[in-house]
């Protein structure tokens, strides 16, 4: 068994295989169930396949079933994919889609119970119990991070200090005074309170800190060495996304070797992007996820675009769930800034709403005091240009307002010269990358 | 009455000027007079040549986003208070510059202005009205 101390909720992480999938199988069936009933999309998809709920009788029988797809999400906006009435909606969440308009995701009030659980369980996993202190540096509002972490560590009977993201020099007093034992937030975000921590003479052998938990962004294992070994505690990584339930999907335990999926509520799968066929554990391919108790938007096959591979040996820990390695990289060109995911597309749509023509433009992303800069280049041509210095600053506000508008992240316009973003075969590269190389989020 | 003006966008980057001079220096092209507009992040070159279509070709092969615009050639008393005189003229009628520079040759006993004016006709009509001499382009170049 583990070598933690074990929260009830968490039992669920060591049931015997057998157990686990007769679990999983009832709760697929009424998943399926409720969606044919009640989300018109996936009935017409369904019955296009000339399928019923019933004929799901194996856990092996979802692959008949059709994939969704975050578009899925934005073309039944707001409220489309909703399989419960509003009246049994207690949270409404929202990310940031392909286009302006965000992902808008509910909970019932059982729903909010799972995810307080799988989350109280992932703090479990780290080694966390009722006797911690946690400092939820996530952000709060209609981001998950921020009150799903919460919720979770309440759950888990810890003592939660909701002091959200921002303002370094509070979360350091905090950290100090608090008795502050375990802290969550985005790695990149901690990275700049370490340093801030350094430069304050602080130190962090003076602090009870002794656990972190991060998530919501891409994170390298060098990162997480750098951050173990500056701040003398360990820290784990944790994975999830709005349209499935937010953080609390997966969650990497003591051995910090991959992260245990959360199986009974969320079913796995890994298919091949290009041909869609399910690959055995082991295989790199994207993740796919299927919610099984979900009662809000209940989401079959979804598609989540991150490519990684099921761990099938046990874990040393003792849980039973099986384990996905931390998030490689992506099947598309999304982008996690300041943990919003963002698409060239987006910007794409943003700079079309200012000029008529899409002009070239390149987004560059860099780390400043642990928050990601995004910064949009975009080459003057003959129509936008103008003699006026006030008519180019106008220009690039504009082009700001727009972006921000759609992607709800400030963002820095720079006007560059005409052919200065380099080309390679006639396409520009869309994205440079500047902030350390990450691996999961 | 206007003189055409060509304008040059930059990064304000160092080396950057450099690259539509040397264009214009290999095409032959004498530039009259310039001035320089920047911003932290960009410029605005703008200048004034004798032949401002060749020029433009020659920038736009360049590489260049060139915008050619009308900018009147204003003749100043070269005293004090000679500025503001004329600009005592323009104010009350609500016109305004956007921007001016300073030519950097002498006419006579005056000195001549660069302007980039919004409502450039109703500022030659009342300029003229007021006495002010406006260089024709025939004379503005002969000048430099």
């Amino acid at each position: 068994m583990s070598d933690n101390p074990i929260h009830p909720d968490s039992y669920a992480d060591f049931l015997c295989p057998d157990e686990l999938q007769r679990i999983q199988l009832h709760r697929l069936q009424e998943v399926v169930r409720s969606s044919y009933e009640h989300v018109p999309l996936t009935r017409r998809r369904m019955e296009e396949r000339g399928l019923k709920p019933e004929h799901i009788k194996t856990l092996a029988d979802i692959a008949q079933l059709p994939f969704m797809l975050k578009t899925d999400l934005r073309d039944t906006y707001p409220y489309g994919l909703f399989a419960r009435p509003m009246k049994d909606i207690v949270r409404l969440h929202a990310s940031s889609g392909t286009t302006g308009k965000p992902i808008v995701v509910g909970y019932t009030r059982e729903d909010m119970k799972v995810w307080s659980s799988v989350m109280a369980r992932t703090f479990c996993a780290a080694g966390l119990t009722e006797h911690d202190v946690v400092q939820n540096a996530f952000g709060y509002g209609l981001f998950t991070g921020g009150l799903g972490a919460h919720y979770g560590a309440e759950a888990l009977g810890a003592t939660v200090i909701p002091i959200s993201g921002g303002n370094t020099e509070r979360q350091i007093m905090v950290l100090q005074d608090f008795g502050v034992t375990a802290i969550c937030s985005t790695p990149s975000y901690f990275l700049h309170l370490i340093e801030a921590i350094e430069a304050s003479g602080t130190g962090f052998k003076n602090l009870t800190l002794k656990t972190g938990v991060f998530g919501a962004e891409p994170w390298t294992d060098a990162m997480r060495a750098h951050i173990e070994e500056r701040a003398h505690i360990k820290a784990y990584d944790i994975y999830g996304l709005s349209e499935i339930i937010g953080p609390g999907v997966a969650a990497e335990c003591s051995r910090q070797c991959g992260l245990h999926v959360f199986e009974d509520h969320f079913l796995m799968e890994i298919v091949d992007p290009k041909t869609d066929r399910v690959l055995p554990d082991g295989e790199a391919g994207e993740l796919v996820l299927t919610t099984l108790s979900k009662q809000a938007i209940p989401m079959i096959r979804y598609r989540t675009h991150d490519i990684t591979s099921i761990i099938p040996e046990r874990c040393a820990c003792g849980r039973t769930l099986r384990r996905i390695h931390r998030i490689s990289h992506r099947s598309d060109d999304m982008m996690i800034i300041r943990g919003v995911n963002v698409f060239p597309s987006q910007i794409e749509a943003a700079l079309l709403k200012v000029e008529k023509s899409l002009p070239h433009y390149q987004i560059v992303l860099s780390r400043k005091e642990g928050l990601d800069q995004l910064e949009v280049q975009v080459e003057v041509t003959a129509e936008m240009f103008n003699d006026r210095v006030g008519v180019l600053e106008q220009l690039q506000k504009k082009f700001a307002h727009a972006i921000e508008h759609v992607v709800g992240l400030r963002a820095q316009v720079r006007l560059v010269e005409p052919q200065s973003i380099a080309r390679s075969q006639g396409k520009a590269k869309r994205v440079i990358d500047n902030r350390k190389e990450g691996t999961s989020r | 009455m206007k003189l055409k003006q060509l304008s040059v966008f930059l990064e304000n980057k160092p080396g950057r000027l450099s690259q539509p001079c040397k264009a214009l220096t290999q095409a032959g092209i004498n530039i009259l007079t310039l001035c320089l507009a920047d911003t932290e992040q960009f410029g605005i070159l703008r200048l004034i040549v004798r032949d401002w279509e060749k020029a433009k070709t020659v920038l736009e092969k360049a590489g260049c986003v060139v915008k050619a615009s009308e900018v009147l050639a204003i003749e100043i008393p070269d005293r004090t208070g000679g500025l503001e005189g004329v600009l005592a003229i323009l104010e009350p009628n609500a016109i305004n510059i956007e921007y001016m520079y300073a030519f950097t040759l002498k006419r006579g006993g005056n000195a001549v202005m660069i302007a980039r004016i919004e409502d450039a006709d109703r500022a030659i009509a009342i300029l003229r009205q007021k006495g002010i001499s406006l260089l024709e382009p025939s004379t503005f170049y002969t000048l430099a």
